[in-house]
């Protein structure tokens, strides 16, 4: 489990997080969704200790981020299409994070799956980009960890491979790990995530399981339903209105100048 | 083997395994093997090849150092999603890179030495030649760390980069001489020395001069201190100098990741 209170991070004049609240189950897949510039990228940073919060308090199962690094061996992280080192192999770079972790391979479930064995051994500047987000995909689920945090999973995947990934996902959740997931798919979103969290300028707007997200905006679609939020007017009084079922992290009222932005409704929906 | 030496090799056998570093070897032991044929003897051929150290070593050093920073941005990140703290990813970063760099340099310009059995070359003659390389990559390394970690844009950081190689190749004994120059009716051993100091590359040509008994070839700077820097004092300032070319930037580059976001 996740818990978030108060996170805040502004970068010289830029606020890109203004007060995240946020508690993210275990059990579950989390889709993290807002717009591009919402403040995604700088939650999960924070998450995994590459971004400094200024303000804030974040726990992953009970572990207070301090700036050790010790937790993160309890956290799977796939980037969004990382430039592994050119010369070396995907069993190199397997090698290593098991010997920065101390342990060897606790699942190579999904790396059987996806057929990668021929592959690792190459150096990985001539292993397609398909293969090395398959690669970069199975490193995140290596070492069976509780928290899986996953940022475009199936970007780059062929069909059969994202399927793949997505009965792994499932079955991790299954397992009872903490997921978060963004993608720009919402068709993908719709099809893994029970719960959804959007973030717009820096707060979480909404936070609830998808039925209820079609509830409040009557869009079917997820992709109709973010545009919906994106483009509802500010809440001047009060916190948005809390949905049955949905743990009590809430937005803050918005500002004026995120409520001029929302009104053109124009922005791409985007997670 | 530590968290820092695993990634310090991983980084290293990275580098050795690229086009570019290879081509860096190569780039030494060609020189060193034409300047012999050319050169007319070893010892001029020494002399040339330092002149080449002087230039060559911080300018790939310091263009090696500023790229791998941007280039592993992301590959960094998943590494700091480990149980890995930035102190030591950052040591194992830059000592992978100064270890892989080194190599591939003592392997390049020591070869020619090595294979040519003419025997012209005295030990500790080579040794001085192979060590300054080494301790110019060391140097150059960080400052090229210190340099991509403060900016934001690859760009502005090779140009930055490049910058301060010529500041410190070629702009920077152009004012030494300026300086002699107009206050030539003072005594003036004693600043210049402060001024070497203050360049690295300085401080490495003189270490070469007091091996290469070379000293009228070497220009201006070299000449002069050649006889402050032969006493038992001016070794230690040396070192003393060259040490902390070597740990300021790596400490202050150290603190900057420990410090930035990503």
């Amino acid at each position: 489990m996740i818990e978030i209170t108060g996170l805040e991070k502004r970068f010289g004049s830029l606020e890109v997080l203004r007060g995240v609240d946020l508690v993210v189950a275990s059990g579950q897949v989390t889709a993290l969704v807002g717009p591009n510039g919402s403040g995604k990228t700088t939650l999960i940073k924070t998450l995994l200790g590459l971004v400094r919060p200024d303000a804030g308090r974040l726990t992953i199962d009970g572990h207070l981020l301090n700036g050790d690094c010790g937790y993160r061996d309890r956290i799977g992280y796939m980037p969004q299409m990382p430039r592994f080192p050119e010369n070396l192999s995907g069993r190199e770079v397997m090698t290593l994070l098991e010997s920065l972790r101390g342990v060897g391979a606790r699942d190579r479930t999904l790396l059987d799956a996806l057929s990668l064995e021929a592959q690792l051994d190459k150096p990985l500047r001539t292993v397609s980009g398909g293969n090395r987000q398959r690669i970069n995909a199975a490193l995140a689920f290596l070492f069976a960890p509780a928290t899986l945090i996953l940022d475009e999973p199936t970007a780059g995947l062929d069909p059969a491979a994202s399927a793949l990934l997505k009965d792994h996902i499932r079955a991790a959740r299954d397992a009872g790990r903490t997921i978060i997931v963004t993608s720009h798919v919402m068709g993908e979103l719709e099809e893994l995530a029970d719960d959804v969290a959007f973030l717009l300028d820096g707060r979480i707007r909404f936070r609830g399981t998808l039925e209820e997200l079609r509830e409040r905006t009557g869009e079917a679609r997820l992709e109709r339903a973010i545009a919906r939020l994106m483009a509802e007017p500010v809440r001047r009084t009060g916190a948005a209105p809390r949905l049955s079922g949905a743990p009590a992290h809430e937005s803050a009222p918005r500002t004026a100048g995120a409520r001029s932005r929302d009104s053109k409704g124009e922005r791409r929906v985007s997670a | 083997m530590n968290v820092i030496s695993r990634l310090l090799l991983f980084q290293a056998r990275d580098l050795l395994r690229g086009r570019w570093v290879i081509a860096y070897a190569l780039f030494f032991l060609l020189a060193g093997l034409g300047l012999m044929r050319l050169g007319g003897g070893d010892a001029r051929a020494v002399l040339s090849l330092s002149n080449l150290v002087l230039f060559v070593v911080p300018l790939v050093s310091l263009v090696f150092g500023t790229t791998s920073i941007f280039d592993a941005r992301e590959f960094n990140e998943l590494l700091l999603s480990q149980p890995v703290n930035r102190r030591e990813l950052f040591a194992g970063l830059y000592g992978g890179l100064a270890l892989g760099l080194s190599l591939a340099f003592v392997v390049g310009a020591g070869a020619p030495f090595v294979l040519n059995l003419s025997g012209g070359v005295p030990a500790p003659t080579l040794i001085a030649l192979l060590g300054t390389g080494v301790l110019l990559t060391l140097v150059f390394v960080g400052v090229a760390f210190l340099i991509a970690l403060a900016s934001r844009e690859k760009a502005r950081a090779l140009a930055a980069a490049v910058g301060v190689w010529l500041f410190a190749t070629v702009i920077y004994d152009g004012i030494v001489l300026i300086v002699a120059n107009a206050f030539a009716a003072f005594p003036l051993e004693r600043p210049m020395i402060a001024l070497m100091l203050l360049n690295p590359i300085d401080l490495a040509r003189v270490l070469l001069l007091m091996h290469l008994d070379v000293a009228a070839l070497m220009g201006y700077t070299g000449a002069v201190f050649q006889r402050f820097f032969g006493s038992a004092a001016g070794v230690t300032v040396l070192v003393g100098a060259l040490a902390l070319w070597i740990a300021a930037p790596v400490l202050l580059g150290a603190r900057a990741f420990r410090r930035r976001d990503f």
